[in-house]
């Protein structure tokens, strides 16, 4: 793939909105790799966590947006524990999940939960589910 | 000792055994767990964008209220404990935030509330080794592993319970019970959360890997303080012992259940029922029941 | 009436841009005592200089004004030019037309700047007019040099030192010199071994007529100042008689008491009575007293039995020993960060995770596996090994947000040490980016990567943990963008270098500075690098920040010519812009004492004719005085002075404007 950079990307309106919302700041991150390292969930992830970083960081923001990383990511701050910048990807990919539902795009329906999993699920898991899912 | 107690939507309904063998343990260590007259949910999840202000409501209106009770408030679900004790941390220390959050919610709350988990009260308000000296039944034999999770733990500038990293407060409790601790190196990975809702593949690896790694290094029983936890296990257990060869099942159980039978309290009023995967045979089989 | 001359510089366009200097010169002409005023292009210059001196002589000036730049480029130069024209060069002086007045105008009718620079001029005029002549202070130096630190930075520089004809001591705190560098295998990128080259230095400086060593020993007091410090060291109880003690060694052999040996990293034990490796400089044991039974207990005291020469005193105490030196060099090198505060590596949990200079005592032919690489854990041959860099270097959350420097060669090192030990071994190395500056430094780690096999991966390591006696290593290859699992048998970290502990104790004894991390601080970074901000105290190595051995060396010797060049004349000059006490008037409140930054001031006694002291009176001690006017300020009955910047000539100044 070949990226074409241009200022007008790399300070793209909705990066700058992404680091208000989250409080992060993405050119901190110098791309060790920890956090890819680390994550439980790199693995069913198209854009891991590091690379994440660095597609914001080139102003990539729509490329990010397609991946399926922001539904996957549980938020269990294991990147966020051991990154030697005090980043968060965790916070990075909340933030994006909440400009997505902030449109009013459900990332799942109440109707697609199977019943059988609302007989014996822990209410949290629903409510958490929700939090993250629903707009 | 009465200490005011948040047990959250999850220990009223599906794990009622969580909040059973507890309530019954901290009778026999002689203080009460008395449940807040009023609460609500926590949310389940702290909102990790500082922007996300909507979403502090809920456990903020838990912890204003909660301060009316006293200045102590503790809870045994991992989620909530994570929530409450971050929601607590920006209140006591962003004045702005807290503000907008009084300003919803209708209170002028400061932060000002101690947010311990039950197994700090254990550990610093009792200590393991009066808790040692209160076990009636010593769980001899048993080998037990200490589920962490995600987050009792993290992060550990905001939580502060026990090492990030390596955290033993739950081994300790388990050695002070008179079992045989079984330390495995996936005690503080993740078991999928709330993915259960969603994707069950990932679940079920995460949580395999866990019990995998239990189970390596071990173990005979697994000890957790969060339900989500539990309950990722416990389903993920067939899936796991079909894909993998010579893995057999193993229980799943809170740790307030363990510490209750070795305080010599009935099994019947610790919830043993409740567990997918029946603990009783393995603890009959030590001579525990 | 006074003869004074006015030379007002245009410096280029500098200040003629905005100053018509040939109208101030004129200005000048007309004022008393004034006998000769010109402008001119570039007074600094030669043809300007001379200008300078034939107009002293032709118009016999008594005084001097050059209306020009800052004081901090020229001064020097146009006193020295008044010098040699047979003017005592304190009756120059500097008027500041240029930072102060041109370059902050830009005004190009030039009004402004003509009528400030006028101002400027005539204020200086006038504080001439209240100049006395000033001659230079004459210091003797104590030719002795002292040496803190005995590790390779500091022997070199004992020893060029010692060679340039002066006694040098080096007060080493540990029992014997060689520092950190005597810990190391090998060094990159020669792979010479490191005692090989180092111990034949330790040996040289042991043997050198004009240095003593001072080891087990710490600086307890710092007194004086450039070429008359007064140093009180601390000469720890060795409970062993330095001077009759042979080295036999037969206390080590026959102490039945052991523990863990910090030189070897705990990796093995050493004896309670003990020298820390077997080449130790002197060569003496000495006993580590908490841990002696005889000494606690009293109980044992075996190695007292078996002495021949009967050198071992148990009831032997601290000894602290006064020195008079000139220059003191700093060289108390480095220690490296603890490795347990990343608890994601498991250093301290898991026996297979070492840190790199344990890699080093396993690959050095005097250390506690004779040179073989084998895990602590069970003693069997690693079959392959994970090195991570970056353990607690740039890594501002729990580490340090610098760079170490060394580690990305000595780990190329490591893996080359490896392969050649261990010949079907893999290694592998976590890393962010390999720095490898330096000459042959490159090539080395491409011949790691090339022709050792060393795999390298672009990443860092998240996770490191046990399983079935095997090291999982959980890591990223960010190159490829995937996770990467290694089953090593051992890890190895890079850990971080950090300052000493103590060296904030030790800088406040010296008066030098430190930054944030506890190294300390150089005058200037490019171009006084190993000298400090207190005269007569120099750096060399690793107290400043991580650094080589190259590097260490080349300041050792640095430090050393620093020290040669102010001990090359039996005294030193400085400038006399110091405080003075007017005894009459002084009334001994000491306030200045106080105020005092330097301890400059000293309480003198005045005697009556029988010779009883009859009261004291503040006193500046001008070796110390660095003019700064802290205690003219404080004095209540105006009774200090600062010269060159007296009341009267500061107030003359402020009249004129």
């Amino acid at each position: 793939m070949k990226i074409k950079l241009a200022q007008s990307a790399i300070e793209g309106s909705e990066i700058n909105q992404l680091e208000r919302v989250t409080g992060e700041e993405l050119k901190r991150c110098y791309q060790c790799g920890k956090c890819s390292a680390g994550c439980p969930v790199s693995f069913a992830m198209d854009i891991p966590p590091t690379q994440i970083m660095r597609f914001l960081q080139l102003g990539m923001f729509d490329d990010v947006m397609k991946a399926n990383s922001l539904w996957v990511c549980v938020g269990c701050l294991q990147c966020y524990a051991r990154c030697p910048q005090g980043c968060s990807v965790a916070n990075v990919l909340e933030g994006l999940r909440q400009m997505v539902l902030r449109k009013g795009e459900d990332h799942y329906g109440v109707k697609e939960i199977s019943a059988r999993f609302l007989e014996k699920a822990p209410q949290q898991a629903i409510v958490c589910g929700f939090r993250k899912f629903v707009s | 000792m009465k200490i005011p107690y948040y047990p959250g939507c999850t220990l009223n309904t599906v794990a009622k055994d969580f909040d059973l063998s507890a309530k019954t343990s901290a009778l026999a260590m002689g203080f009460e767990l008395a449940e807040l007259p009023q609460w609500n949910c926590c949310g389940a999840t702290f909102p990790l964008t500082p922007d996300n202000i909507i979403a502090l409501t809920a456990p903020a209106k838990v912890l204003s209220n909660a301060r009316l009770a006293g200045d102590t408030l503790t809870t045994l679900c991992s989620v909530c404990y994570n929530v409450l004790k971050r929601t607590n941390k920006v209140i006591r220390d962003d004045k702005e935030r807290r503000s907008t959050i009084n300003g919803f919610i209708e209170a002028d709350y400061d932060g000002s509330l101690n947010i311990i988990h039950f197994l700090e009260i254990l550990r610093d308000r009792i200590g393991f080794e009066k808790v040692k000296k209160a076990v009636k039944k010593p769980l001899n034999g048993l080998k037990a592993a200490s589920y962490y999770g995600c987050m009792l733990l993290r992060p550990f500038e905001d939580m502060g319970i026990d090492d990030s990293e390596a955290p033993m407060i739950m081994e300790n409790l388990v050695t002070a019970l008179g079992a045989e601790p079984v330390t495995f190196p996936n005690k503080i990975e993740c078991c999928g959360a709330h993915l259960a809702m969603n994707n069950e593949d990932i679940v079920t690896r995460l949580s395999g890997n866990v019990m995998t790694s239990a189970v390596n290094s071990g173990a005979e029983i697994i000890v957790t303080t969060c339900p989500l936890c539990h309950y990722n296990l416990e389903k993920s257990q067939p899936k796991v012992a079909e894909s993998t060869p010579g893995y057999k099942n193993v229980p799943i159980v809170y740790f307030t259940q363990l510490l209750g039978l070795a305080l010599g309290q009935n099994e019947a009023g610790l919830g043993f029922d409740k567990n997918q995967w029946d603990a009783r045979p393995l603890l009959k089989k030590k001579g525990l029941l | 009436m006074p003869r004074i001359g006015v030379f007002v510089c245009q410096c280029g366009n500098n200040i003629a841009a905005t100053v018509d200097t040939k109208k101030v010169a004129e200005e000048m002409k007309n004022l008393p005592g004034v006998v000769f005023a010109c402008d001119y292009k570039f007074m600094c210059s030669s043809p300007g200089q001379d200008m300078l001196k034939n107009a002293i002589k032709d118009n016999k000036l008594d005084g001097v004004i050059v209306s020009a730049c800052s004081p901090h480029m020229h001064e020097k130069t146009f006193r020295k030019a008044c010098e040699s024209a047979g003017l005592n060069p304190y009756q120059c002086e500097i008027t500041n037309i240029r930072e102060q007045c041109s370059w902050v105008h830009h005004d190009k009718t030039k009004k402004a700047g003509t009528l400030k620079s006028a101002d400027l001029t005539r204020m200086t005029i006038e504080r001439l007019k209240k100049n006395k002549p000033l001659a230079k202070i004459k210091i003797p130096v104590k030719k002795k040099a002292i040496v803190i630190g005995g590790g390779i930075a500091g022997i070199q520089a004992a020893l060029d030192i010692a060679e340039g004809g002066v006694d040098v001591i080096i007060v080493e705190k540990e029992p014997s010199i060689g520092g950190n560098m005597a810990r190391l295998s090998e060094t990159f990128p020669t792979m010479d071994c490191s005692q090989c080259i180092l111990t034949p230095k330790m040996v040289e400086a042991e043997l050198h007529e004009r240095i003593t060593l001072y080891t087990y020993s710490e600086i307890e007091k710092v007194d004086g100042y450039i070429g008359n410090f007064t140093v009180q060291i601390r000469r720890k109880s060795k409970y062993v008689d330095e001077e009759r003690c042979t080295g036999c060694g037969e206390c080590i052999e026959k102490c039945p008491f052991k523990v863990d040996s910090a030189f070897e990293l705990g990796m093995t034990k050493r004896k309670v009575i003990y020298t820390p490796f077997p080449q130790s400089v002197p060569n003496v044991p000495v006993i580590d007293a908490p841990n002696c039974t005889k000494i606690q207990k009293d109980k044992c005291g075996v190695c007292a039995i078996v002495c021949g020469p009967k050198c071992i005193d148990f009831k032997m105490e601290d000894k602290i020993v006064t020195v008079e030196a000139g220059a003191i060099i700093v060289a108390t090198g480095y220690q490296l960060m603890p490795n347990e505060r990343f608890g994601e590596y498991g250093y301290g949990r898991i026996k297979d995770v070492i840190s790199g200079m344990q890699f080093e005592r396993l690959a050095s032919a005097s250390g506690p596996t004779g040179g073989e690489i084998k895990r602590p854990s069970d003693g069997k041959v690693p079959r392959s090994v994970v090195f991570i860099q970056c353990a607690g270097s740039r890594d501002e959350k729990k580490g340090v947000s610098y760079c170490s420097k060394v580690c990305c060669m000595y780990t190329a090192k490591h893996t080359m040490l490896y392969s050649h030990k261990v010949h079907h071994g893999q290694s592998y190395v976590f890393y962010m980016d390999i720095r490898a500056g330096g000459k042959r430094y490159e090539e080395f780690v491409r011949r790691a990567i090339e022709h050792d096999n060393a795999m390298y991966l672009r990443g860092r390591v998240s996770r490191v943990y046990e399983r079935d006696g095997k090291v999982l290593v959980q890591g990223a290859d960010t190159l490829s963008g995937n996770q990467v699992e290694i089953e090593a048998d051992m890890v190895v970290l890079a850990t971080a270098i950090i300052s000493r502990d103590g060296a904030d104790t030790l800088a406040q004894k010296l008066s030098i500075g430190y930054d944030k991390y506890k190294f300390y601080n150089e005058y200037h970074p490019k171009l006084k690098p190993v000298e400090t901000v207190t005269a007569g105290i120099f750096l060399a190595g690793t107290c400043m920040g991580p650094m080589d051995i190259p590097d260490s060396v080349a300041q050792g010797s640095a430090a050393a010519s620093k020290v040669l060049s102010l001990f090359s004349a039996d005294e030193m000059t400085r400038e006399p812009i110091t405080a003075i006490v007017n005894k009459v008037t002084c009334n001994s409140c000491w306030d200045c004492l106080t105020a005092c930054p330097y301890s400059a001031i000293e309480r003198d006694a005045v005697k009556n004719r029988q010779g009883v002291i009859t009261k004291w009176l503040a006193k500046v001690n001008e070796g110390v005085c660095q003019g700064c006017g802290v205690c003219v300020a404080a004095c209540r009955s105006k009774s200090i002075d600062l010269r060159g910047y007296t009341d009267e000539q500061v107030f003359a100044a402020i009249n004129a404007f």
